[in-house]
């Protein structure tokens, strides 16, 4: 069994690390899943099997959007940037862009970015409160 | 050098001080917006998104033979509210101490999210917002005298909803006074007054400081639009030997995509 998802010595990392590289792993095999799916299906002439693997399909999306929505919580600026991009109208890389201006994140080296270690927000960023509407419904 | 105009790398604050700052201030923000539990969200778009697309154009007298129309927008609003932290009691935090007295932000806290609420939910001429309840068609529900007759009144404004075509699920946002009123509440049977309405709403309650008397709206989607350039944010003023002057800060615009998607319920003193 390998541990690929390490890139530094797994003993130097904080358990809170560990996690987070594991589920950045686990996130990768979902989107590899969801892209073989796709693939197969494709080509899949079946309809039993095609329904089948369909259904799988849905199974990967969900756990994709779970893994991601974990580490959104682990790490605020990145939650805070996909909030202006992920369900959003108009153009995705101009949205991107604004998105991590809002954020303070600009070039990856201002005081928002970073290895993150607490539970806040670094300085530079704002609240990354956003919407509110899914919370209640 | 400063990553943005909040200056908050000149503020005398320690890491964990702002982390403190920023949890708190998340967490007052997170309960008081009750208007943005209601609305479409769209943004952040940054501190340099000045103005609202509102997709119309406005004719200009005829020049030189050319048709001229300009465009017309929304521009956005930047409401900011300053308050003050003791040195003190963040160097005591710093050195572990359990309690901080955060109170002035607390309070700015509340005054900022009360503004975005009435600006939503009632409007702001001077900042061209117009809000829910100014733009709803709707004659307002009455208001009645006994409490408990309050189903009555949001059985009511969701009829009228629905006869105007605007499907469920519905939210609705309380004033201050009324919100105690419904969570206290009983009716006859014991049965919460609060759960009866969310029966009828198929949707939540939300606590809305600043709003008078009560809206019931539809929370399908596109027919609320708050348009987010900074999200709240804490910034840094100035700081003496005794305090550190901070503010919360955005900016918004807000507008209504579908009038009839909503109905006030009158409060007290209310016409």
């Amino acid at each position: 069994m390998g541990f690929e998802q390490y890139h530094e010595p797994a003993g130097e990392l904080s358990a809170e690390t560990r996690t987070f590289a594991r589920m950045c792993a686990n996130l990768t095999e979902e989107a590899e899943a969801i892209g073989w799916y796709e693939q197969r299906i494709s080509l899949e002439r079946d309809p039993a099997a095609r329904a089948i693997m369909l259904d799988s399909l849905a199974e990967e999306y969900k756990h994709f959007s779970m893994e991601l929505e974990f580490l959104f919580r682990a790490k605020p600026l990145w939650r805070e940037i996909a909030k202006g991009i992920l369900f959003q109208d108009g153009d995705i890389v101009a949205n991107g862009e604004a998105s991590e201006s809002a954020a303070g994140g600009a070039g990856g080296s201002g005081p928002g970015e970073g290895p993150p270690a607490g539970p806040g927000i670094s300085p530079g960023t704002s609240l990354g409160i956003g919407s509110l509407k899914e919370q209640k419904q | 050098m400063t990553a943005n105009h909040l200056l908050r790398e000149l503020a005398p604050i320690s890491d964990a001080g702002w982390r403190l700052l920023d949890e708190e201030a998340r967490q007052r923000l997170s309960v008081a917006l009750g208007a943005r539990k209601l609305v479409d969200f769209s943004g952040p778009h940054g501190w340099e998104y000045s103005a609202t697309n509102l997709g119309r154009t406005e004719q200009l007298p005829l020049n030189g033979g050319l048709v001229v129309a300009q465009r017309r927008v929304l521009p956005l609003v930047e409401v900011r509210a300053e308050f003050a932290v003791s040195r003190r009691e963040l160097e005591a935090y710093d050195r572990g101490a359990t309690y901080t007295d955060l109170d002035d932000m607390d309070a700015a806290a509340l005054r900022i999210a009360s503004a975005e609420n009435v600006a939503v939910l009632h409007g702001w001429e001077e900042a061209g917002i117009r809000g829910v309840t100014q733009a709803s068609p709707h004659e307002p529900v009455p208001r009645v005298e006994a409490f408990v007759d309050y189903p009555k009144r949001v059985a009511k404004a969701v009829t009228v909803l629905l006869q105007a075509g605007i499907g469920e699920p519905f939210g609705l946002a309380l004033g201050p006074g009324h919100y105690n009123a419904v969570m206290e509440s009983a009716e006859r049977g014991g049965y919460l007054l609060s759960e009866h309405l969310q029966r009828i709403l198929h949707g939540p309650i939300v606590w809305a400081p600043g709003v008078r008397g009560a809206i019931v709206m539809s929370l399908r989607g596109g027919d609320f639009l708050f348009e987010s350039g900074q999200d709240l944010s804490i910034g840094y003023s100035r700081h003496d030997a005794d305090s550190v002057h901070l503010y919360l800060e955005q900016s918004f615009s807000f507008q209504v995509a579908t009038p009839e998607a909503a109905i006030h319920l009158r409060g007290s003193g209310e016409q």
